[in-house]
Order: structure tokens, then sequence, then C-alpha cells
């Protein structure tokens, strides 16, 4: 495979395995990710990707694979030799030192002449808003402080990627949602591509452009937010994104422009096509979102179910409801609370019918 | 398979690497285990005129080797050296559990006691820690000899009838050169090495534990049996073998506050050598010694081991 | 009902009161006694003879104790300072080092030295030392072989001192380290030896404290010519009582009182402070 440095592929992670003594943390994996982007890697602990991460900063070395930054190799390359920069879970700052100092200390590896690392350092406090507490030591920071301090230190020497280590795991939920913005605003500013690893869907989908779903040391798809949220490619992903209500049966009719497909307790008529055959196994996905209630029976026989609502929760902005159906699966209906006040329209014991339209289908094989 | 050994970069790395295991491991390897080993010889070895004879010679163009085990022999067959192996591990024990009783309470209630007192308190205890046992044991000959206050206030409160009739002293009134004041002496000396592990332990309890036992239902006594000791093990070993191991092998203290009555193992090494001038039956006994403490020594070093880990 | 305590409040904080108060007393009343009786006239402890300074005036033209002190002093330093740079070796080696051949091996024998009875430590280093006196001619028992026997023992206490600081460091220090460029080296200088200082000071004063308080290993290795401070007390106090020791333990008793009072104080201060410090910071989140 030719190594080119054209900025689709700026970084090009090529058949990577890393093999603990018979467990294979990473197992065959291969991205190709584009100059500018911010990338997540998501998936539950043990997934894998922490050790991906790794590999890219030098920390672990690849038992096999190929690891290639801007047209550069980085195998045999140390921590400090590669043009990448990490910022940690912990966030690592040095405790014995300033906020000044923690920031410099890249620039003085590097023997920067004293008045340059002054403007670099200077610069990187006024990108976030920290001039003030330059002189502080980290444990007399808080913990957001902290954390715009590790950012201004990975970028200080303007790396050619930036890897994040779940950046936002020590924040609680009000920081965090302020920090995810903030942060975003950042990267783009300064422009550097960006690998993040989390296991916070909420994190990736903010925050990235493109996503990874790994899961045992594998892909399980890759792509932008809304592909993986809206078109899964297996169960997995499906269920491991938001809430989603899975409904295993078999196509009854196949046709170019829709299928019919029967499940447990109703029919799906599926607005397009899908790739398969009439009698085949599939597993119909639907978003609780994508699903509105009423309690008269609604006209059409395809893309309604009836059943009794076993429980409801209010979040507030939506109420979701637990729906029981005939063949005992629970649905899970999510609805907007679009006016103040208004009595819930449904309690516990009524009996509602659930409706969708035919593009809110996700239709899956495996 | 190691990570570092697929690693091509780490050449810098190996070679700092190879010098800090490699220099202290050379300086074990030289100071400790070395001179184990030539003990182990002599023990095996003839006494010469003035030195100790080599195991092996060169007779007649054939190595001839001259072990004897004469002094194993001896060892166990006197009873004198018997007797003094059971008293070490006697007076060792009792020690440990003195030092255990007075001591774990004190950390206790140390380590429960307001926030802001405990530094202070920890300096106490520091205090008789940092300074020269040689002299608290010393301390304790004044106090017990004819005529020192302590002494008085024992015979004083006819304490010494008691003492008389365990069996740890020899006659009314003195109480000097006896078990009991070689016991006392140990006690002192050792009770902050079992304090301060005790006191660090139980000093990092988390109470909520105690708050959890008490919301289930049991009564603060039954929570210190069932919470607050089982989770203190650990510092209990180690503040017991941190007193037990080194006593079993004491020589100040059985020198200075022990009688003719109490001859401890450490005396009789350091008889062996400096007045018998007889180092191969020295270090016969320091063998046998070590076979001893051997089982103690595996479980503090496994405690270690642990502590270390469960300190990540 | 208050968890704390393992009776009822009242019975218990008293009892413990009562507890912590005899178990000081128990630690403090003979040293106390040790002191007192240096200012006594008499030599007995039985009778008070009068408040005298006369052990202390004596003390000063004590050439025996002088010389002793002097040189105990000189050992002290030298093997607190070898036992720590060892030791650092040796808790750097356990820490860091996961695997490697004979590591259980090496870490038994790293912690050994810590509990094994002096009587055995002093005999085998004496007997490999005129071991290696027979064929190289050196080294001669005296302050040297004395050194040895100090480094020997203060390595393991070092060690564990160090250890214990080293696992509390977070790894993800010195990985940040490399990764904003700096070698392995100046990651251990610039990183983990600042912040592992307080335990190498904390190291030093222990096992300079255990040098100087030594009798055992210093009596197996010494030589002629060679006495430590210990020893010489040791002579005396295997005699019976002699007031010039009481004398030099009180004044090695003041001494300890006042560095362990200075520094504990320093501690406790400098922790309020960075606590104030980090709870000002937490209230001030922007």
């Amino acid at each position: 495979m030719s190594i080119s440095a054209d900025n689709t592929k700026f970084l090009q992670i090529q058949d990577v395995v890393k093999d603990f003594g018979g467990y294979k943390a990473v197992n065959h994996v291969n991205l190709d990710i584009a100059k500018g982007e911010i990338f997540a890697l998501l998936g539950s602990s043990g997934c894998g990707k922490t050790t991906l991460l790794r590999m890219l900063a030098g920390f672990e070395t690849p038992t096999s694979g190929r690891i290639v930054l801007n047209g550069q190799d980085l195998a045999g390359l140390p921590p400090y030799e590669r043009p990448l920069n990490m910022m940690f879970q912990s966030y690592a700052l040095f405790p014995h030192l300033t906020v000044w100092d923690n920031i410099a200390f890249g620039l003085r590896r590097d023997n920067w002449p004293r008045d340059k690392v002054a403007e670099r350092v200077e610069a990187m406090l006024k990108l976030v808003q920290l001039g003030k507490y330059a002189k502080r030591k980290p444990h007399q920071l808080s913990g957001g402080q902290q954390q715009r301090v590790a950012l201004a230190r990975s970028l200080a020497k303007q790396p050619e990627m930036l890897l994040l280590d779940e950046p936002l795991g020590a924040l609680d939920k009000k920081l965090r949602e302020e920090t995810q913005i903030e942060l975003v605003n950042i990267i783009e500013q300064v422009g550097v591509t960006c690998v993040m690893v989390t296991h916070d869907q909420e994190e990736a989908m903010t925050m990235a452009s493109r996503i990874a779903v790994m899961s045992e040391g594998r892909f399980l798809q890759v792509g932008s937010p809304s592909e993986i949220y809206e078109t899964p490619a297996t169960r997995f992903v499906a269920d491991f994104i938001g809430n989603v209500n899975l409904m295993d049966g078999s196509v009854t009719v196949d046709e170019a422009d829709h299928v019919i497909i029967d499940t447990a307790d109703c029919k799906h008529y599926v607005g397009h096509g899908i790739t398969g055959t009439q009698g085949m196994p599939v597993t119909v996905a639907l978003r609780p979102e994508k699903i509105a209630l009423q309690r008269e029976k609604p006209a059409d026989e395809y893309n309604c179910v009836a059943g009794a609502v076993q429980e409801l929760s209010y979040f507030g902005s939506e109420t979701v409801y637990r729906i029981k159906l005939a063949s005992g699966m629970v649905l899970c209906a999510s609805v907007a609370n679009t006016e103040r006040h208004r009595e819930s329209a449904f309690t516990w014991g009524d009996t509602v019918w659930a409706t969708w339209s035919p593009q809110a289908h996700v239709v899956l094989t495996q | 398979m190691e990570s570092s050994k697929s690693s091509r970069w780490k050449p810098s790395w190996w070679r700092g690497r190879t010098a800090v295991i490699g220099i202290p491991y050379a300086w074990l390897l030289l100071f400790f285990l070395a001179p184990f080993l030539i003990v182990a010889k002599y023990s095996v070895s003839e006494m010469g005129a003035i030195m100790v004879e080599d195991v092996a010679h060169v007779v007649d163009g054939a190595v001839k080797l001259s072990i004897k085990f004469s002094n194993y022999v001896f060892i166990a067959t006197d009873r004198l050296y018997f007797h003094s192996y059971m008293a070490s591990i006697k007076y060792a024990f009792f020690t440990t559990v003195f030092c255990l009783v007075i001591g774990y309470p004190f950390a206790y209630f140390m380590a429960r006691a307001k926030a802001s007192l405990q530094p202070t308190l920890l300096m106490l205890v520091m205090l008789p820690f940092w300074t020269s046992f040689l002299l608290r044991v010393y301390a304790w000959k004044g106090l017990l000899d004819e005529g020192g206050w302590v002494a008085n206030l024992i015979v004083w409160l006819h304490f010494d009838r008691v003492l008389l009739a365990i069996g740890v002293i020899e006659a009314q009134g003195q109480l000097m050169h006896t078990s009991f004041s070689l016991v006392i002496g140990m006690t002192y000396t050792y009770l902050p090495f079992m304090i301060l592990p005790l006191y660090a332990n139980l000093s990092k309890m988390d109470l909520r534990l105690l708050e959890a036992a008490s919301d289930l239902g049991a009564t603060p006594w039954v929570a210190f049996w069932r919470v607050t000791v089982p989770l203190s093990f650990a510092g209990i070993i180690a503040g017991s073998m941190l007193v037990f191991i080194p006593c079993v092998g004491e020589y100040v203290t059985p020198e200075l506050l022990g009688g003719p009555t109490t001859l401890m193992i450490g005396r009789v090494i350091w008889d062996e050598n400096f007045s018998n001038n007889d180092p191969p039956m020295a270090s016969t006994v320091a063998v046998v010694l070590v076979l001893l403490i051997v089982v103690p020594l595996a479980i503090f070093n496994k405690y270690q081991a642990e502590a270390q880990e469960k300190r990540k | 009902m208050k968890t704390r305590t393992l009776f009822g409040t009242n019975f218990a904080k008293g009892f413990g009161r009562a507890w912590l108060a005899g178990g000081f007393l128990f630690l403090y009343l003979p040293m106390v006694t040790l002191m007192i009786f240096s200012f006594n006239h008499s030599r007995l402890a039985s009778h008070w003879g009068g408040f005298s300074l006369e052990w202390y005036r004596k003390l000063a033209d004590d050439t025996e104790i002088i010389n002793g002190l002097w040189l105990s002093l000189k050992i002290a330093v030298t093997s607190a300072t070898g036992s720590v740079v060892l030791g650092t070796m040796a808790a750097f080696t356990l820490v860091k080092y996961k695997r490697f051949r004979g590591r259980t091996f090496f870490s038994g024998m790293v912690n050994a030295p810590l509990v094994m009875p002096e009587v055995i430590q002093g005999l085998s280093l004496l007997l490999m030392l005129v071991a290696i006196q027979r064929v190289i001619g050196f080294p001669e028992r005296g302050m040297f072989t004395i050194w040895l026997g100090h480094l020997m023992i203060g390595m393991s206490y070092a060690a564990v001192v160090v250890q214990s600081r080293l696992t509390e460091l977070n790894p993800q220090l010195e990985e940040a380290a490399m990764d904003l460029g700096a070698r392995p080296w100046q990651v251990f200088t610039l990183v983990t030896f600042p912040m592992i200082t307080q335990s190498l000071i904390s190291a030093w004063l222990l096992t300079f404290s255990l040098s100087l308080d030594d009798v055992v290993a210093s009596a197996f290795l010494s030589g002629p010519g060679a006495t430590t401070m210990p020893l010489v007390i040791f002579s005396r106090a295997r005699l019976g009582l002699d007031p010039s020791v009481n004398a030099v333990a009180t004044v090695m008793i003041v001494v300890v009182a006042i560095c362990v009072a200075v520094a504990s104080i320093w501690v406790a201060r400098a922790e309020r402070r960075r606590a104030a410090e980090i709870s000002a910071a937490a209230r001030d989140d922007s």
C-alpha cells in the first residue's frame, strides 16, 4: 500500500492488531481519518479503544499492522518523537509546576528560545481564557480549569494530531455540556485533527464528525453520528446507541420499492426496498421518538400495534411510555411534552395504539 | 509476550533499566545472599586452630569434602540450645501479644480521635519511635533496679507476689534480670512498631462501612468485631510480624534487662562468636534460627507484596 | 447512635481517653524518669541526692563518648545517603518493572532485612568480610565495615519508604511528560524526582537515625578504634546504671524531640495550606 499524504487519509490505521499474550485487545482494525476531522472511538470499557489510542500515542506498540500519520510511518517512534499530543483522562498536570510551566513544558523539551516560549504560552492561555491563573499550581484550580490547562498544554506544540482520552469523564453533567461545546470550538479554531476515546454516546455524537463504534477489538460501524443513529448496521450498534425497539420477524412481501415484514405483534410496511429475499429472517429496529401514541384504532393495518401502558417516566422534556404488547414484548415510545400542563394523555393500564411512519424503520439482518 | 520485547525503540530504556535493576540486585546478591551462603558453609565446617578450615580440599589429586554436621547434631541434642530457641519464641510471642493488646486499642482510639488532634497524637507516638531504642531499654533499668520507683511501686502493691506466683520473677522484690523485666522491656521498645502500622490501617478505614453496619442493625460492639477488626487484619499481621520476627533474635534487651534464666538465641549467637570464638557454631545456631523464622518471614513478604498492590 | 465509637458514646469516649492517656504515660514515663535522673547528684536510682549538672559537665570532657558521637555521625550521614540511593533504585525496580527474572527473589531480599534479627545480619556480613579479607587483604574491620552493614540494613528501609510513594504516583504523569517530548532521563529528573523529594528526605532521616542508633550490627562489624557511640553507651549500660548515660540520653531525646516537633508542625501547616487552596479553587469553578 502506498503511503500517500492526501488529506482524506491524514491518519491511516492499517490492519492493526494488539495481542496481549493470546488476548486480542485490538483485532485487525482499519481506518482512515481525514485532516481536520474530529473522530470518536466509542465503546464500553474493555472494547480496545484505549489500547488503540495508546498505540497512536506510542505507549503501546502494535503486534502487527501499521500506523501512518501524514505520510510518516510511526513504527519505531517513541512517544517523545511523535508529532502528536495527548490530553489524559486525569489531566496529568505536573503538580509541582505552575500553569505557565505546565504549558511551557513541551516547548522547553524542544529547546525553544525563551521569548518564543513566552509568546506561545501567552497565546495558549488566551485561547483557553486562563490568563489570570498563570502562576497558580494545579491543586489551586477547579476541575474545569485544570482541564483547560491540560488542553492548552497539549495544543502548545501545534501537534499534527490531538488525542483525547475520555475528555469529559471527570466533569459533572452541567459542566460537561458547556465544556463539550467549548472544547469543540477551540479544536476547530485551532484546526487540529482530533481522535477521541469515550464510552459516553452523547459526548461522541455531540463532539465528533465521525464515530467508530467498537466492541471486542473490532469496529462494528464507522460513520457520522446521524448515520450511526438512524442507520445502524447491526443489532448491537442499534442497541448500543440510544434506545431502540427491536422486533424479529420475516419478510413476507419483497418488492423493489417496499417490503412487508411480519413480526410477532404487527405487520410492518417499510417504504423502501431492501437487499434480501422473501422469507428472510430480519429484525426491525424502531426508535422510540418515531412512535406516536393515540387512543383510537388507526385506519391502516400496517405500522401500528395496540398495548397496555405498563410504565411511564416523566423526564420533563419528554415522557417515555413502556407499552406491553400481546406477545409480551415491551414497546418503548417517547413523546415530547409540547404543551405545558397537558394532563398526561395516558396513564397506567390504559390501552393505546402506537403508530409510526413507513420511513421510520431500519431493517437489520445482523 | 512481554510488550517491551516487541518494541524497537527502547534501546535507551534497556540501558537505563539494566542499571536500575542490576545495581541493587548485584548489591543484594553480594551483601545479603552471599553472606547467608557463607554462614551456611561455616555451619558445616571444621573449626581450625585460628581460622575456619575450607570445606573442600585437594588431597592426592582428588577433591575431598570435609563437611561435618556435628554442630547440627550438637544443637539437636544439647538441652541448652533447644531451651534457648524455645525461650526466644516464647518471649517473642508474649511480647507480640502484649504489644497487640496494648497497641490495638491505642491505635484504634487514635484513629477515631478528632481529626484536628490526630497529627499531634501521631507526633507523640513518633517521638519514642525516633528515639534511640538502646536508651529506651536502658530507661527501664533505672525503673526496675533495686530502689527504682517502678520496682518500689510494684513491691508496695504486693504485685511482686503475683509475679512470683506466675513464675516470671525469681525472688520477691527482685524485679530486674527476670522474665518480667525482659518482656516489659521488649514490649516497651517494640510498641511503636505495632501502633504505627495499625494506625495507618485504621485511619484509612472507610467509616461509612460502620454506618452501613449500624443501619443493618449491628451494635457498635458487634460492628467492631465483625467489620473493623477483619478490615484491620492486614495491619495486625504487619505489626505482629514487625514485632515478632526481630524479637526472636533480640540481643540488646535480654542483655540489659534479662538474666541468666532468660537466655535468648541472639545472646547464644553473640557468645558463640565473641566469647567462644567459634564462628561455625554461631553459624549453625544462626541457620537454625533462620529456618525457624522462615515461615513468619514468608508471611511478612507476602503481606508486603499485597500491600503494594493494594495501594495502586 | 454514633457509629464512631465502640460502646455508648460517653463510655467509649472516656475509655478511649483513658487508654490513650495510659498508653502515652507508659511510653513517656521511662524516658522522663531517665531525663530527671540525669540531674541526680547521686549515682543511685533509689536515692535523690539533689539537683546537679555535674554529669553534663563531665560529658563535655568525655572523650570516649565524643569520639564515638563523631564517628557515629560520619557513618550515619554517609550510610543514609548511600541507603537512599540504593533503596530508591530498588524501589523503582519493584514498582516499574513487573516482569524480570527473579523478581520475587529480589523482592524477598529487599524486604528481609526489615525484620531479620540483627545478630544474623551482623554475623553473616562479618563472616563474609573476613573471608574477603583473607583473599584480597581488604577490608580491615572498622569504620568502613560498619558503614557497609548500615548501608545493607538502611537500603531496605529506604526502599520501603520510597516504594510506597512511587506506587501512589499517577503513572499518567510520566506518560504525559514523554508525550510532550521528554526523554526517559528527563522524565525522571523533571517529573518523577521532584514528586518523590519528600519521601527521599523521610527515607534519609529514617536511615540516618537507624544508623546512629545501631548496636548489634556495629558490634559484629567494628574493629579497633572504631567504637560508635551506641557501642560506648552499651558497654557502660551493661555494667550498671551510669549517670553519664542518662546525660547523653537526655541530650539526644531533647534533640530528637525538637526535630520531630518542628517537622510535624511544618508538615501540618503545609497540609492545611494546601487543603485550603484546594477548597478555594473548587468554590470558584468557572
